[in-house]
Formats: C-alpha cells, structure tokens, sequence
C-alpha cells in the first residue's frame, strides 16, 4: 500500500518537476528571435561596427589588406571570408567577466577596461586575465549575408578546426 | 469532544479553545534566557526587527513597482521617487535595511563563532542560520535585479555566468536560468517574483526553524556556562530571582533587548535620512544597457568578501574556491574538534588568534574587492583569499590540540 501511494506520488513529483524546468526554458518567441542578419557588403574597412545578436553587442570589422598580409595562421583561421575581404566577426564581451572591450584604431587591437585584457584584431588574447580568445557567434554565409544564431557548412569547419567551441 | 464550560470572561473563553496562557507561558514568560549575556545577544531580535522593516517597506514597495523591461526603471525611479508621497521613504528604508541586515547578520555570526555557540547540541541553530544568511544572499540579490538599472543587468549577467561553472561550458543552465540569452524580460520577472514570494516565504519558514532549534539547547551564554534551566527556572518561579542564573524572555530579556533595538533604530534611521547614499549605487542610476558595460563591475558591500576569494585566481579555479567560500561556514561545528564552549579568549591563544585573523582577513577581503585589481591590490586580494583557505584548513588541527577546560 505504501509503496503503491509512493510510486504514483513519485510519477506526480517528477511530472511536476519536468513541468517546472519546462516553463523556464527560454520561451518559442525568445528562440525565434535568436537570430540576426548583416550585410557584409555594407560594413567598411577598418571601421568597427557594433551589430546585436540575442542581446549581446558583436564586433564587426573588415580587415585591410595589411592586416590580412601580416597575420599569422592562427588569426586567418578565425576571418569569415567571402571573396578576398576578410572579417572579424565575434560576440563583443571579454571572455574574463563579461565586459566590453574598446576597439583601439592606433594599436589595431581591443582593450578591456575592466580588468585590462587585451585582445588583438582577430580577437585572440595577447594580455590575460582572459581565459580565451573573444567567441566567434555560430553563423552561415549566404552570399554578401551572415546569419547569426545558425550553424552553416563555414562555422561548421571553424569547429571542427577548433578555432571554435 | 472535548468539555467547555460556559466561559467566565473573554479570556477563559479563548482559553479553552486557544489555550493562550498557556502558549504565553511556553513562548514568553517561562521561556527561560541565561543572566550572563551582553549586548551581542540582542542581535537576533535587531535582526527580526530589520526584517519587519524590509516587509513592510517592499509591501509599499510592491503597489508601485512594474516588473517589466520597458517600465521597471522608471516605475522606481519616477513613480515611487517623485510622485508617491513618501515613496522615497519606503525605497530608503528598504534599501538602508537590506545591507545594515547584512552588517547585523555578521556581527550575529561572528559573536556565535566567539562564544562557541554552534556546538553541543547547538549546530543546527548554527545551520538553520547559515541557511538563512544563503537565502537572505538570494533575496538580495534578486531585489538588486528590480530596478532594472546598469548594475542590476551587469551584475545578472556576471552572477548567472557563474552557473556556467567555468570550462564545463554549461551554457545552457545559464540561458535556463535567465529564461533568454541574455537578461530580459523573463529574467526580471523570475526574479521579481522569487524577491515578493518565494524568498521570503523561505525565510519566514526558516526565522521558524532557527528559533524552533533554539528551544532545546537553549541560548549559549558569555561563560559557555552548561546548567540546568529546569531547576534554575523553579528557583525564579519561588522568587529566588537573585539566586537563579535564568530571567524570564518576556518581559525581562525583552525589556533588554528592546533597549538595544532602539538604539539601533536611532543608528538606521539617521542612515535613513541622512545618510541612505552609501545603499544605492550611482552607476544603478543610468538604466539597463546590454551594448554598454559599466567600467566596474562590483557587488555590494556584504559580498565583497567572497567576490575577492573568486577574483584573483584564473577562472576555474576561482570558481572552485568561490563555491568553497560560501558553502564552509556551514561545517564550523564538524570542523572545530574541541569540546570546550566558551570565549574564544578562554580557549587559549591559537583559537583566539584563529577567530580574530578571520575577522581580519575577512575585513581585508571586503576592501580588496572594492579595490581596483591592479598592482598591489590583486598581491594583498590574493594573500587573504590564501589566508582564508589556510584558516579553514587550520581549523580541525588547532582544536583538536585545545585543552579542555
């Protein structure tokens, strides 16, 4: 009898558990509105550009023909290419504690006021505390157009490279 | 069923139906405090007396406040600030409460470690507290979220990271937490209704437990002196009050600690007043920016200490002795080995100096983390946080080689 009276208040306990954990999850409309859409096209060279992808700022910038000349394998491994231009497109917070970092034109490179990070063009750590290099967000190329929040064939190699998570 | 009488008075009528001397009896005025007690004993009722001050306060609180991204803001900022009369005065008193609570709880919790008042039959008045100091961290900080300014997003998205618990990459915790990818609406309104209902229904609840637990091994006193309230009470009872080592809760050792109570309410109420700034943070006066971090992220005063034991180490490993800072003080009575209860002074120079660098580094800790990390500041924030641990693990090995007394 007790156990009987246990076993069907256990399957109402866990019922109730799963209910409570599925209407915290992050709602259909939250999902859907996940994504972003640029336009590579439009973003000039050397310029910052500061877009937004599920509330978070990310970083765009197209590199110059110097900075794609200069840098090393480690760096070309993280541009998003299409055609001959090459950008940097990442999630804009230090990787440390979730601070914005400042694009520097002079130095061609980020600094984290907070806790003083630095970052070079390609979002790669060159002054810790950062534990890890800025995150490149999942994104799939259609032509000039990057869509933000899917895994397309281009991120896809970027993980299996493991430039990214 | 049970025998009434037709009833004499109002009285006797609640008598047989409530039993209400009785009750007085049990809760009141034979619910017996040793006499050899000082002013630190008065914590707990300043402590219950803050806490009717923040429900009170959030209730008016409550009536004005919106819970939304779009209105939070200004329905505190605006709506409770300029035009409900005397709307400032709720937000002040609530605020100045919720971080003088904190200064209480310590000085309440540093006075339970000096007199040894978490052993022999007390540690689960010691755990029912710390219970209470962990969700009165959560009601903070929830509360902190509520007027959706820079600091309450900053600081939700910095703390919700945490669950992400480092390397393990548990992003998907963090996005359950908040309901959304980044703070937002389902955040807000999470938080809202754990800060008005959950919260403090917990804490009501656990004020029950940690008075509940006090009855049995009753209240320690200065001397950790062990003596028998049965016989010390009958001694009051047959008039022999000089003689008994036990007064009566109500109305002698209220009477006492009312007197501290209000000396209390002078000290709040001038902070209410005149000095409410050091409670609400400049930088949570510009509203909620997710594409503009303030330059410093900091918590407020009471969880600097902990917030500075994360902060000097890399990552994980910060994290790890983050997790170990708020969860050790719950094993102080497993860990402390001596049998004696009684001030840390008397128990001989290594547990005084044990109980009273911890006060020190714990002091240090707070104003490190406030502190920018930079130069000398991180070597002193990383020495305390090493200090801390060393402490800790101190602990068992000078106790056990305590002389009993």
């Amino acid at each position: 009898m007790g156990k009987a009276f246990g076993a069907v208040a256990g399957v109402g306990a866990v019922g109730s558990l799963i209910a409570m954990k599925q209407t915290w999850d992050p709602l259909p409309s939250v999902k859907a509105a996940g994504f972003s859409t640029i336009d590579l096209s439009l973003i000039p060279e050397n310029e910052l550009v500061v877009e937004k992808w599920r509330g978070k700022p990310i970083f765009i910038l197209k590199k110059t023909a110097e900075m794609v000349a200069s840098q090393e394998s480690e760096d070309a491994a993280r541009d998003i290419i299409i055609g001959d231009a090459h950008y940097l497109v990442v999630i804009a917070l230090c990787t440390h504690l979730g601070c914005i970092p400042a694009y520097r034109d002079a130095k061609k490179d980020f600094k984290c006021a907070c806790h003083g990070g630095e970052f070079n063009v390609s979002g790669r750590v060159t002054k810790s505390p950062p534990p890890s290099p800025l995150v490149i967000p999942p994104y799939k190329l259609d032509g000039h157009i990057v869509l933000l929040g899917e895994e397309g064939p281009e991120y896809k190699k970027m993980k299996e490279a493991g430039v990214v998570a | 069923m049970a025998h009434f009488e037709k009833a004499t008075g109002m009285r006797d009528w609640l008598n047989q139906r409530l039993a209400i001397d009785k009750v007085e009896k049990v809760m009141a005025s034979e619910y017996w405090i040793p006499k050899n007690i000082n002013f630190l004993w008065a914590m707990g009722m300043v402590l219950a007396i803050t806490f009717a001050l923040l429900l009170v306060s959030g209730i008016f609180l409550l009536m004005y406040y919106q819970p939304n991204v779009e209105t939070a803001f200004d329905s505190v900022n605006y709506t409770i600030m300029q035009e409900v009369e005397f709307g400032w005065l709720w937000r002040h008193v609530h605020a100045v409460a919720a971080s003088v609570v904190f200064l209480i709880i310590y000085i309440h919790m540093l006075t339970g470690i000096y007199y040894g008042s978490y052993k022999k039959g007390r540690e689960m008045i010691w755990i029912s507290g710390m219970l209470l100091f962990v969700t009165f961290s959560a009601e903070a900080f929830s509360g902190y979220m509520l007027p959706w300014g820079q600091m309450s997003y900053w600081a939700g998205m910095v703390i919700t990271n945490l669950f992400a618990a480092g390397s393990l990459e548990l992003n998907g915790v963090v996005e359950w937490i908040r309901g959304d990818y980044v703070p937002g609406q389902a955040f807000l309104g999470r938080f809202f209704m754990l800060h008005v209902l959950l919260l403090p229904l917990a804490i009501i609840a656990l004020i029950g437990i940690h008075f509940a637990a006090l009855r049995i091994p009753h209240v320690n006193n200065q001397d950790g002196e062990e003596f028998d309230f049965d016989v010390e009470s009958k001694k009051y009872l047959a008039g022999k009050k000089k003689e008994s080592k036990v007064i009566r809760f109500a109305n002698d050792f209220m009477s006492k600690d009312m007197f501290v109570v209000s000396i209390f309410l002078m000290f709040f109420f001038y902070l209410v007043f005149w000095q409410y700034g050091f409670a609400m943070d400049p930088v949570n006066f510009d509203p909620a920016d997710g594409l503009v971090t303030p330059a410093h992220i900091y918590p407020e005063w009471y969880f600097l200490w902990s917030y500075e034991i994360l902060r000097p180490f890399s990552r994980d490993v910060g994290l790890i002795a983050f997790a170990f800072a708020q969860v050790i003080f719950f094993a102080l009575p497993f860990l402390d080995r001596s049998p004696n209860v009684a001030a840390a002074n008397r128990r001989g120079i290594a547990f005084a100096l044990w109980f009273w660098l911890m006060v020190i580094d714990l002091i240090v800790l707070t104003a490190m983390g406030k502190l920018p990390p930079e130069g000398i500041f991180n070597d002193i924030g990383l020495y305390a946080a090493l200090g801390f641990f060393v402490l800790w693990i101190a602990l068992p090995i000078i106790t056990k080689f305590e002389k009993k007394l």
